[in-house]
Formats: structure tokens, C-alpha cells, sequence
């Protein structure tokens, strides 16, 4: 009876799973922003506009990441360059 | 010196006011003198669900601006000996919570009380940040859904940073969860995040958990802070809740799915 029961289980989604791993997700970054230094938001501004003097991209090109590895604190930037036929 | 708690969670409706109630009478009746004020400006709420909305005379503004003194706005619980209540204000005006006179407010009541409870409204602006920043000890209130999740993850990111603590360099507010409105039949059937998982995102200490629960509106109803309803499941739950909040451990009673006869096993879920 209860193999029954769970074998039904089993066929639904586990939608809490879903919630679960996006908000792990959404943490980590938004923890890895606020408890980054404050000029973070200013360098990620000014290198966009120094992207936009080569190429046109949108807001959402420069992306940065702050990630301690024991005492070295580590700042990942990644840069999207719009799709080549477009340009 | 009294111990200052905000009951915060950022998201709205998610059982803030509740919760204040709840643990103000819990903290009384346990023979602390407690005072409990409701931060949320413009939209007092706290009154009626403490029952004394018809003896607001003056509010937290009125003694703010010297119109009336901290006595004469305090309004003495009439079922639990050393609680009283002070009302927010219905003003529309947002910054009629200045710094200095919160300071001063929550200063005098500190004289004449072991714990004074702090109804934040719902956002993260003026309100709410008043209310947080003073405190001790703050009380994260989130319901198993990804909005409240993520809202309550920024509060512990404005308790770590914004507040009077965190300024002058002191002992970092000790955070603490309470996780309301947990249906646990939902969280066996996988469609409702379980308290392990909100622990683990959030990764603060668990005070409590309070089941989704009927009585909770009942109480409201009629005025009654819900923990005084004691055959409740959610007046039992807060009872536990106050009990772990002063130190003592207590076994978590509404986690498991309520047995229930064949028909529902079978076919309930
Ligand atoms: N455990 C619970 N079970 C069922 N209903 C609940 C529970 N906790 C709170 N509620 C209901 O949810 C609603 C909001 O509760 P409450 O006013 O305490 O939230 P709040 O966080 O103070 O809201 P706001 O952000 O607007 O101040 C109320 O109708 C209340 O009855
Ligand atoms: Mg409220």
C-alpha cells in the first residue's frame, strides 16, 4: 500500500525541489553583491562604458562575481559581446 | 536594561504582527515585563489584534513629538500582568519616526521592562529599518515560499550591516528564525519547501515553526493574541516558540503529517 502511495508521489513534481535549488542559487549571489566592496556597482558602471566605446552592448553585458578562496578574494568578470551577425 | 526583539521579516502578510503579539504575552506571562510596539506607521494593526483597540488613546508618534508622555500612551494588557502595548500611529507622514525620538522612546521603555518587542512593518524602508536598527535580538518570521525566502535573506543582510550593533562595532544581533504558516501535508507531497531546506538557504538558528492553522484567524477575530488559545496547534506552537526563545529546549510537535484513518492514507496523500 504505501509503495503504491509513493510510486504516485514519485510521478508528480517536485516543485519544492525546483524552489529549493533556485533559491539557493539567488542567495549565493545576492550575498556575494551586498557583502562585496562598495564600489562595486561604480567599476561595474564605468566598464561598461568603456565596453560601449568599442561596442554596443546592454546593461546586462557586464557581469561580476566576488568569490573568497581562504584569504585571496577573487573578482570573476564576464563580459557578453553581442552576437557578431547583429553588429 | 531591557532586551530589544524585532519580529522582521521583509515580505508582508507573512504572520509579523502575530508573531509580536504572540511573544509579548508569551514573555509576560512567563513574568517578564514586556512592552510591545508597533512600528508599522500609518498602518496600525497590532491594537486589534491584541484586542485594545478601543483604549488607543495616544500612539508612538503622539510621544515622539512630546504630545503626550510614554505613560499615557502605554496601554496595559488587561489579561497578562506586566505587558502593555504602544500603538503606531495612523499618520501618513513617513518620517514621523525620527531617529532621535525612537531613541529616546525605546530608551524610556528599557527603564521599566526586561524585553520590548518590535512589531516591523512589511519593506525594507523607513519603518522597518527603525525598528531594526536598535535591536538585540531579531526574530526572522518566513513563510516556506521562494518571495519570503529571498525577502527574509536580505533583512539578515540589513541586520548584519545597518544596524546600531553594527555601527558601533558590538556583538553581531542574534538572528533567529520562525518559520509560520508550515502545512506539512504539502511538504510531504513535495509541492511546499520543508524547514531543513529554508534552514539550510537562510542558515540561521530555528526558533520555531508555526503550523498554517485556523486558529490563528479565530484569535485575530476576537482580539486574542493566539498563544493564550491553548489548545491550539498554533497557540502550542508559539508557546514551544517562547519557551526555546528563553533558553529552553522543546521537541517540534507539528512537523509530521496528523495520522489519519485509512480513507486518508490511502487516497489523502
Ligand atoms: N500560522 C498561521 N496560519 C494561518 N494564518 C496565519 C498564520 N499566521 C498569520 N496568518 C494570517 O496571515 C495574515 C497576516 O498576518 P499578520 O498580520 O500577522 O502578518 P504581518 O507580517 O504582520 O503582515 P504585514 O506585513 O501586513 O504587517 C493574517 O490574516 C493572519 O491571520
Ligand atoms: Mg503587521
Amino acid at each position: 500500500m504505501m509503495s503504491l502511495l509513493s510510486y504516485f508521489r514519485s510521478q508528480r513534481k517536485n516543485t519544492a525541489r525546483v524552489a529549493k535549488e533556485r533559491l539557493q542559487i539567488l542567495v549565493a549571489r545576492e550575498r556575494s553583491q551586498r557583502d562585496g566592496p562598495d564600489y562595486l556597482p561604480a567599476l561595474q558602471e564605468e566598464l561598461l562604458q568603456v565596453i560601449r566605446k568599442y561596442v554596443e552592448v546592454d546593461n546586462e553585458a557586464v557581469q561580476m562575481h566576488l568569490d573568497k578562496d581562504g584569504d585571496c578574494e577573487i573578482l570573476e568578470l564576464n563580459i557578453t559581446l553581442p552576437d557578431q551577425r547583429h553588429s | 536594561m531591557a532586551r530589544i526583539v524585532v519580529i522582521t521579516s521583509g515580505k508582508g502578510g507573512v504572520g509579523k504582527t502575530t508573531t509580536s503579539a504572540a511573544l509579548a504575552t508569551g514573555l509576560a506571562k512567563a513574568g517578564h515585563r514586556t512592552a510591545v510596539v508597533d512600528f508599522d506607521v500609518g498602518l496600525r494593526n497590532l491594537d486589534l489584534v491584541m484586542g485594545c483597540e478601543r483604549r488607543v488613546v495616544y500612539d508612538f508618534v503622539n510621544v515622539i513629538n512630546q504630545e503626550a508622555t510614554l505613560n499615557q500612551a502605554l496601554i496595559k494588557d488587561k489579561r497578562v500582568p506586566g505587558l502593555c502595548i504602544l500603538a503606531a500611529s495612523q499618520t501618513r507622514d513617513k518620517d514621523a519616526l525620527t531617529d532621535d525620538g525612537v531613541a529616546r522612546v525605546l530608551k524610556e521603555l528599557s527603564e521599566d521592562n526586561d524585553f520590548i518587542v518590535c512589531d516591523s512593518p512589511a519593506g525594507i524602508e523607513r519603518g522597518a529599518l527603525m525598528a531594526m536598527y536598535h535591536a538585540d535580538e531579531a526574530i526572522v518570521v518566513t513563510n516556506p515560499e521562494v518571495s519570503s525566502v529571498r525577502d527574509s535573506d536580505r533583512v539578515l543582510g540589513i541586520l548584519s550591516s545597518k544596524s546600531r550593533r553594527a555601527e558601533e562595532g558590538r556583538e553581531p544581533i542574534r538572528e533567529r528564525l520562525l518559520l509560520t504558516r508550515y502545512a506539512a501535508e504539502r511538504v510531504a507531497q513535495g509541492d511546499m519547501l520543508s524547514v531543513e531546506d529554508v534552514q539550510e538557504i537562510l542558515g540561521i538558528e530555528l526558533l520555531g515553526v508555526v503550523p498554517e492553522s485556523k486558529a490563528v484567524l479565530n484569535a485575530s477575530n476576537a482580539g486574542i493574541p493566539v498563544i493564550l488559545e491553548e489548545d491550539t496547534d498554533a497557540g502550542q506552537a508559539y508557546q514551544d516558540a517562547v519557551a526555546r526563545f528563553l533558553g529552553e529546549e522543546r521537541p517540534y510537535r507539528f512537523l509530521d503529517v496528523q495520522k489519519k484513518g485509512l480513507f486518508g492514507r490511502l487516497f489523502g496523500s
